[in-house]
Parts: C-alpha cells; structure tokens; sequence
C-alpha cells in the first residue's frame, strides 16, 4: 500500500508540474503574437555569416518590428516572396531577381551590398586552376581534368552564378561523375568539399566565416563574372494584400541607410581582417566592378 | 579529436556559465517538446485505449495506420505543417506560421502516433479476463479504463519517453514551421544545424550534448517513477 501512495505521489507532482508547464508555455506564444512582426526571407549566407545577428536588433530596437529571419537560397527565398508568404527579401540573384520585378511580384528593388564569388580548392590542386583570371577557364580546366566539383544544387544565388559559369563554357556538367550536388546550404557545401578535396564555388563572405575549419584555399578571384550582388526588395502588397507593406519598407529604407551602411563596412573586419561585403546603396549595377 | 574535446569543454563552459542564449534555447526545447508531448499523451492514450477495447469493421486497418504513422517522417509533417499555416494557406488565418506553436503543432503530430502506438500494444497485452473481473466486482466502465490504464502503466510510461524522444530530438519539421529565428524559435536542435554551417563545430557539439543531458534527466525521473513499482 505505501509504495502504491508513492506512486500516486509522484503522479500528483508530476501533473501539477505538467499543468505549470502548461501555462508558463502559452504566454509568451501569445505575446509574441501581438507584437507587429515582419518576415524577412533571405539567403543562407547573410545568416551564416552573422551579418544579420548585428543588424536585426539594430532595427527591432529602432522600429519595434519583431524580424523573422527564414534563411533559405535565394531561389526559394523569392518563391516565398512570389506566393506572398514574405514581406521583404534580400537575396543575390540578379537574373531572376529581374525576372521576379518583371512579373511585378516585387517593388522598389534596392542594390544594397556586394562582394564576390571565388573558386576555392584544395591546397594541392590537381586541376591546376590556381591564379588564373577567367572563372570559365578554370571551370573547363576543372571538367578536363575531370576534378571533383561540389554544386549547392538549390537554386540559391550562388547556384545560378555557378550555372551561369557552366553556360558560358558550353560544358553540361549535370550527370558527370565529378559532378556532385550537396542540395545544402553555402557552409555546409564547404565543409562537403574541404571532407571530399573537391572545388566549388562560393560567395567570401561565408568562406570568409568558415575558414578556420575548412582547409581550403581560395584558387580564382576577380573576374567579373564573380561578382556577387545583394539587393533588397519589397514584396508587392498590391498584389498580396496580407503582406506586411509598412514594415518591410522600414526593413529595406533601414537596409539603405547611412547607418546601415556604415556597419556592413566594417562588419567582419575585427574578426576575419578584411570586411565581408562592401556597402553599395545608391550606385548602380552596372558601375560595380571589381 | 581535438573538436570533440573542445566540443565538451564548451558545453561545460556554456552550462555554468549559465550562458544566457543557451539557456533560452534549452528551455523553450523542452518546453515546446514537454507541450507537444502532453498534447500527444491526451490524444494518443484516449485513442490507444479507445481502439484497444474495441472492436469495429475496419480495426485492423486502423490499427496499420497507426503504426504506419509511427514512422511520419518528420520533415514531411514539416512540410504539411508549412503548406497549413501559409497566410494564404487554408489555416493561414491564425498567423502562428514561424512561432513556437507552430513548432508544437509539428511535433503534437509527430508524437501522438507514436504514443497512440505504444499505448494501443500496452492496453491490448492486458489480459482480456481482466476487464471481465473488473467489471464483475462492480466497478463502472470509466473505473474499469482507469484500473486497467493504471494497469498499464509501465508500457505508456514507455509510450512518454517515446514520443518526448522523438520530438526533442526531431529538426526537419522545426526548422522548417518554426523558422529558427534568434531568441524566438531557436531550438537545441535547430541552433546545432545552424551553428555547423557556419563551421562553429565546438559550439553545435556543446548544443548536443547540452540535449543530450536534458533528455538525459528527463528520463531519469521517468525512469524513476516507471522501475519504482518493478515486481523483486
């Protein structure tokens, strides 16, 4: 009998912590309800390299919109924007960025930041790109070689840069057994080449953050082509009425400003030696060079 | 090696140092995944039992789709979930998509198969003359359901760790409806993937292991309160 009342003991306590629980679990799910918030779709490398964790307080503290950061490519990123399940974007992929402004699923598309794409590789380098200039050369010498390539494979920005690449060679690279499609993010597509010793190609700003842990050198940087543009844009409430319009105009005039600007300058330089990505609000596309 | 060791190191140096973030995301873990698995419990107990005692056309059919439902995957829900709680899905109105409840959402329907499962097993292995003598000795159907719950103790005790298992441990469904959004739906699980591509590999093993020793105590006290009554 005494142990069958230390069950019923423990039952008891066990229901009222249960009960507790409860309680203390609903209230801060409907606070947060309440609060105006904002739904910011964005590309995986703004998040993966903390540019966000500096500037998302920045404007919660500034505005009072509570920012939710849905890190995806930008492919998908611009889905969400096309079904109106964002409110505003900021992603790199000027191709079908344009395509996006065309079928007027966006407004006021903004050039914010840039840096650029690099090849990076083993140390080794068997397919003996290191140094040259043209991206398109070293990814015919790559596919000549028959060297292991890593593809985000996401339709995320860095995966349309790396398409364009592949077009301008004329080489159809899908299918190749070198060829390989992580289907991931830019890190862990990184951490896939530095476990395998193969290529790919990525935004700095990520390699940058990463480094440390990879083992993997930056083979081929500078050509144009490489550029790697991030621009902000405003999902068009006009046709999506439920879209947050007030508060991602708020995000993307905040996006542009001085302030902004000033931190995405600096931003990285105490950690990495060189900054990540370099302000560009107001210029115009087709005068970044690099 | 090395990593492994840093990894430990950090999750001790992130514990006591009571690490404000850390501890944020820690709890909300188990306080999604505590819901979700009471949530669970409530549905999947009342419909284990339900089926357990009775006999209908069509059980066995029932009862193979329970157990299919065992295996959901995880990211699938997720998917579900997601499609669901769009704005301009067909339960868009409630705006919880990217919030902790959406999270909970997700895993109640990750777990209640599970502990439907588990449940349903534990109440059919009662002896079927049980119930019978239950009844003769005048007891109501409702205290009859109650004894033979009690009697069953042990099993859906399992059917707890079960489900909590599942979905404390569970990240495709969360990252997806939840959003993993700093200080808000970051959960244990969701904050290691993140935290490994962007190559913080000591900091997405100290979250593991972090995890590992909450699931740890929780089931500790389970545990507990399940062996308490071990027949010696």
């Amino acid at each position: 009998m005494k142990r069958m009342q230390k069950v019923s003991k423990w039952g008891i306590l066990l229901s009222i912590a249960a009960a507790i629980f409860l309680a203390s679990g609903m209230l801060p799910v409907e606070a947060a309800k309440a609060q105006k918030s904002i739904i910011l779709a964005t590309t995986t490398s703004t998040q993966d390299s903390g540019l966000l964790d500096v500037l998302i307080p920045v404007f919660e503290k500034k505005t009072g919109y509570f920012v939710k950061t849905i890190a995806v490519g930008s492919g998908q990123a611009m889905a969400m924007g096309k079904k109106g399940e964002a409110d505003v974007l900021l992603v790199h992929s000027p191709a079908a960025e344009k395509k996006f402004m065309e079928k007027g699923n966006g407004i006021n598309r903004r050039i914010v930041m840039h840096n650029d794409f690099i090849i990076v590789g083993p140390p080794n380098d068997s397919a003996g790109i290191k140094g040259l200039r043209s991206a398109s050369e070293a990814f015919q010498k790559m596919a000549s070689t028959g060297s292991l390539f890593l593809s985000r494979g996401d339709n995320s920005g860095t995966h349309a840069k790396e398409k364009g690449v592949w077009k301008q060679t004329g080489i159809h690279p899908e299918g190749q057994k070198w060829y390989q499609q992580t289907g991931l993010g830019m890190g862990q597509t990184l951490n896939v080449a530095a476990e395998k010793k193969g290529y790919t190609l990525a935004d700095r700003g990520t390699y940058l953050a990463l480094k440390k842990n990879l083992g993997l050198d930056i083979l081929v940087e500078g050509d144009p082509i490489l550029l790697n543009i991030y621009h902000v844009i405003q999902v068009n409430p006009a046709k999506w009425p439920k879209v947050n319009a007030a508060g991602a105009k708020a995000f993307a005039d905040f996006m542009v400003s001085k302030k902004v600007q000033k931190i995405i300058k600096t931003f990285g330089v105490d950690k990495f030696g060189s900054p990540l990505f370099f302000p560009d609000a107001g210029k115009k596309e087709e005068k970044l060079g690099m | 090696m090395d990593i492994i060791l840093d990894g430990i190191k950090e999750a001790f140096r992130l514990l006591f140092s009571l690490d404000p973030e850390v501890m944020g995301i820690t709890w909300l873990s188990f306080k999604i995944s505590g819901i979700a698995t009471l949530i669970s419990l409530v549905i999947g107990i009342t419909v284990g039992t339900i089926v357990a005692l009775t006999s209908f056309p069509g059980r066995k059919f029932v009862v193979s789709l329970i157990n299919t439902g065992m295996a959901l995957p995880p990211v699938v829900v997720g998917l579900f979930v997601t499609i669901f709680l769009w704005r301009n899905g067909p339960l868009g109105f409630l705006e919880i998509l990217y919030t902790p409840t959406a999270i909970i959402v997700a895993q109640a329907i990750i777990a209640t198969p599970i502990v439907t499962g588990i449940s349903l097993a534990a109440m059919q292995q009662l002896p079927k003359k049980l119930r019978l003598q239950i009844l003769a000795l005048g007891a109501t159907r409702v205290q009859m359901v109650w004894i033979l719950i009690r009697e069953a103790k042990l099993p859906l005790l399992a059917a707890v760790m079960a489900g909590f298992g599942g979905v404390i441990s569970e990240v495709g469904a969360s990252i997806m409806v939840g959003g993993n959004i700093k200080g808000y739906s970051r959960v244990l699980t969701t904050a290691t993937v993140m935290e490994t591509s962007r190559g913080n590999f000591d900091i997405a093993i100290a979250l593991g292991i972090i995890l590992l020793i909450f699931a740890y105590l929780i089931n500790l006290i389970l545990t507990q309160i399940q062996q308490r009554e071990r027949p010696r």
